[in-house]
């Protein structure tokens, strides 16, 4: 918890542009498999971590972003509060910066939202070494352009977030896993007419012919829309999630490189070959297959979705390719923000 | 840095003529205004306070011509200020003397409505009731709700992140829309996000959102809908103390419970408004808050137990439960009629947006009181006690000489205060041109340049909303000089004069 270690990582950064020398920027290190294939040198955040303020009757914690997820996480939940985007670590030893650089949210995402979402404001470094702070600690803020979400899921090429501040929610008082046996067409079908209806559906996983959902609220509400929805109540509900959410589940364990596909959830069965894990009410997809990248990507873009490499295979071309008027302002940003490209420079797409 | 289009050296008259004529070639010749009387009644926003008169108000109603607009505007240096309804209140689409008013008023369908998948494709000049109004058959609505919801665009609501009573449970714009089309500065058409919940690349879309027309011109927005609430109960409580009432917002959160809405009301706000529509509010109450819990019957059943609990350790005065539709409607219009009412009791009103950490409502609130005291103008609060959105009224006569000016000093305090206790100048109304010097207090002069530089990655000759939204390093020094903040000159790197 040095003071001086945001000015270390500031000077670091200036450092870099003096040298013309492209920096890899490192939390726990749990996420290089990720994105493209991580370059330059190392630079670790883990020294500037620590919580900066935490009050529940704020539903705001502020902590640096070398903070182990763990150590967050814990804190929290001694409140009864969590990170409601249920973020993956894939490792204890992920930290807040790494979580929010990557931008990954875990299966309660199209209920209450993503890490997004809940990212109020943030302290961060550019490409120039500048101290600077975008948004805040309140709910609201409409001061100036919405730098902190735009860093969420900037995979480290905008800025080196030094401090994050997220919006926490009160933990569910009741959660309850059922499970359903049924086709897949069917699932979707039935996941997208439950979510027509008010419910407390916070999760939901399909997987060769078993639907699992998750119930969260309050007693009542929960045993009423038990009630309503019928299916099977297992008692394994918090590791089935946890699995899912941290890719333990047997689905992940298959050999052959895994897709990330997101879609409208009323997008049809995917028309490509492999194996697939369903989420988020059948917005997202997971495939392992060894179809060629443009064949998922162009049955995918019609269905107005985009997909991601996620583990696996040729990382060259990881991202969803970007339309060229988008991908031109991408470039544009990255020049705003780091005109060396010192920040992890092609983590993302290449030439960002 | 000066306004591109302050280049021109002919007089403004046979500007406004030469390019009243050739945007006539682009749209509908009665689609572009030029003669004075028809440019007045865009010469201010909500923010009446500020006017200026447009060099023309184009009005087209299809993409096409705006992207023909846009590249007219870019070859001939012109700015473009993008207009909805003009309903902002931080004067944002406030026109620039040569610049086109680019209204979007035209574009006022609904494209379409996929029930199956909760969305909808709407053009921007859509009013935000009209989404909700929309797909009401369908058990739907579009949540973000302004209290202007009735006269606001969603594309002003895209440009401003609007809020509403609603926010701290269904969240602003930017958590409940998908998808943009944005015309850029120069003419091109651009899709941002996407029909599945997140996209590849940056967040643009969330850079868009709040962008003030700034950024680029929305030309069509897709929106998530929402189930309606099953159920939707409020609870009334009064206070002998506003301090109290503050910590009860913070307890009921505490107590694991997020409201649907959450609205304060001081004694002030409560006797106008009890004045106008007798809502049968306690007028003795130092502060009444207004707990509106909504979900599924039987949760909504539980919510209310725990709030009843929440709200007696925090020692009202009296509390009350809408017994019926008729009587929650009742609660509610008095809040939100408390602007029209507060127009009653006062010749103007200036309402303010600083939002604070909640934990700081009861302090600020009373030290608003001192300030509207030393300035000897009244100030009425109501306002989005959940997320700590502050909306002092302060009460003044446009008429009396002075008296704006003095208006806006105290504004200027408040904002201040509101930096102090960890807050922000604006929750969701926007910088405009209203708080713009109030950004150089917010933000040092690297922050500032950051927000130049996203500004010339979309745009880089400066031609939208230009000089709104995020203020020159030169007028942040020249505002420094008259306001140094505790002592310490903000921006020392910049010379003054
Ligand atoms: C009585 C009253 C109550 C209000 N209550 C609330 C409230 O509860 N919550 C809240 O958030 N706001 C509130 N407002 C403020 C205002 O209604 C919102 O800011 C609203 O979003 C503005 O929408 P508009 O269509 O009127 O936009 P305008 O006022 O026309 O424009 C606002 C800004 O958006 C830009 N803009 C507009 N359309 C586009 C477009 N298509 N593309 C790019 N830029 C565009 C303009 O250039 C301008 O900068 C209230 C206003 C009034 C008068």
């Amino acid at each position: 918890m040095s003071s001086d270690s945001a000015q270390d990582l500031i000077a670091a950064v200036k450092r870099a542009c003096d040298r013309k020398v492209a920096l890899c920027l490192q939390g726990g290190n749990t996420k290089d498999f990720y994105g493209r294939e991580p370059c330059g040198e190392p630079i670790s955040i883990l020294s500037h971590s620590g919580i900066v303020d935490y009050a529940p009757t704020e539903l705001v914690i502020t902590a640096r972003g070398g903070t182990r997820l763990t150590e967050i996480e814990s804190v929290v939940a001694e409140h009864k509060q969590m990170l409601a985007f249920e973020p993956p670590s894939f490792g204890s030893e992920a930290t807040l910066g790494g979580t929010i650089a990557s931008g990954l949210s875990g299966p309660r995402r199209p209920y209450v939202g993503a890490a997004r979402d809940f990212t109020l404001g943030i302290r961060m470094i550019n490409g120039r070494g500048e101290d600077l702070k975008f948004g805040g600690k309140v709910m609201k803020n409409v001061a100036g352009y919405d730098v902190s979400r735009l860093l969420v899921g900037s995979m480290g090429t905008l800025g080196v977030l030094l401090e994050i501040s997220l919006k926490v929610l009160p933990v569910p008082k009741v959660e309850q896993t059922l499970m359903f046996e049924l086709e897949q067409d069917q699932a979707l079908a039935l996941q997208n007419d439950w979510a027509r209806k008010p419910s407390p559906i916070s999760a939901t996983s399909y997987r060769e012919g078993v639907l699992h959902i998750r119930l969260s609220g309050s007693e009542k509400g929960v045993k009423a829309a038990r009630a309503r929805l019928g299916g099977e109540k297992i008692d394994h509900g918090r590791k089935h999630w946890h699995d899912i959410k941290e890719q333990r589940h047997k689905f992940f364990s298959q050999s052959g490189p895994l897709w990330r596909i997101s879609v409208p959830p009323t997008a049809p069965t995917l028309n490509i070959p492999g194996s697939a894990l369903l989420e988020w009410s059948g917005a997202l997809r997971w495939l392992i297959t060894d179809t060629p990248a443009q064949k998922i990507r162009a049955e995918v873009d019609k269905l107005g979705g985009h997909a991601v490499l996620f583990r696996g295979g040729d990382r060259e071309n990881a991202f969803h390719p970007l339309a060229t008027a988008v991908h031109k302002l991408h470039e544009n940003l990255k020049k705003a923000f780091d005109p060396m490209g010192v920040l992890n420079p092609g983590r993302m797409y290449e030439g960002i | 840095m000066s306004t591109p289009a302050s280049q021109f050296k002919e007089p403004l008259e046979s500007v406004r003529a030469r390019v009243a004529d050739d945007l006539r070639a682009v749209v509908a010749a009665e689609s572009v205004l030029s003669d004075i009387e028809s440019l007045r009644p865009y010469e201010c926003d909500g923010l009446s306070a500020y006017r200026k008169l447009p060099l023309v108000v184009v009005l087209p109603d299809r993409i096409e011509q705006v992207q023909e607009v846009a590249r007219y505007c870019f070859k001939n240096d012109i700015p473009i200020v993008a207009r909805g309804a003009g309903t902002g209140l931080s004067g944002g689409a406030l026109p620039i003397e040569n610049g086109v008013i680019l209204s979007l008023a035209k574009f006022n369908r609904v494209l379409k409505i996929d029930a199956q998948n909760r969305t909808a494709v709407v053009q921007p000049g859509v009013r935000n009731l009209a989404i909700s109004e929309a797909v009401a058959h369908l058990d739907l609505y579009y949540a973000p709700d302004p209290s202007s919801q009735i006269a606001c665009t969603i594309g002003g609501n895209v440009a401003e992140n609007a809020g509403g009573l609603h926010c701290l449970k269904y969240g602003l714009t930017v958590h409940n829309i998908l998808k943009l089309k944005i015309v850029t500065v120069d003419g091109d058409l651009v899709t941002i996000g996407s029909d599945a919940l997140d996209s590849p690349g940056y967040d643009l879309l969330s850079i868009l959102t709040g962008s003030e027309g700034l950024l680029g011109i929305i030309v069509e927005v897709t929106v998530k809908l929402l189930p309606k609430p099953e159920c939707a109960r409020v609870i009334m409580a009064s206070f002998d103390d506003i301090e109290k009432a503050g910590n009860a917002v913070g307890n009921i959160i505490a107590a694991g419970i997020i409201p649907g809405g959450l609205e304060m009301m001081d004694n002030a706000a409560i006797r106008a408004t009890e004045d106008f529509v007798h809502a049968g509010y306690d007028v003795e109450a130092a502060a009444i808050l207004l707990c509106e819990l909504d979900g599924i019957p039987d949760e909504v059943e539980d919510d209310i137990e725990s709030v009843k609990v929440v709200l007696a350790q925090s020692g009202y005065t009296q509390m009350q439960i809408a017994e019926n539709e008729a009587q929650r409607q009742l609660f509610w219009s008095g809040r939100k009629a408390a602007f029209p009412a507060v127009g009653r009791i006062s010749p103007d009103y200036y309402c303010i947006d600083g939002t604070i950490p909640r934990r700081a409502l009861g302090s600020v609130l009373n030290k608003i009181t001192e300030l509207s005291k030393e300035y000897g103008l009244r100030v009425v609060n109501v306002f989005h006690a959940g997320d700590g959105n502050l909306h002092p009224l302060i009460l003044y006569d446009g008429n009396v000489e002075g008296d704006l000016e003095k208006t806006e000093l105290l504004a200027a305090r408040i904002l201040q205060l509101c930096i102090e206790v960890g807050g922000t100048i604006t929750g969701e109304h926007g910088v405009g041109m209203e708080k713009i010097d109030q950004m150089c207090v917010q933000f040092d002069s690297l922050e500032l340049t950051q927000f130049h530089a996203v500004k010339e990655a979309f745009d880089e000759k400066r031609l939208l909303n230009p000089d709104k939204a995020v203020p020159t390093l030169h007028r942040c020094a020249e505002f420094g000089a008259m306001h140094v903040h505790k002592g310490q000159l903000k921006f020392p790197e910049i010379e003054r004069f």
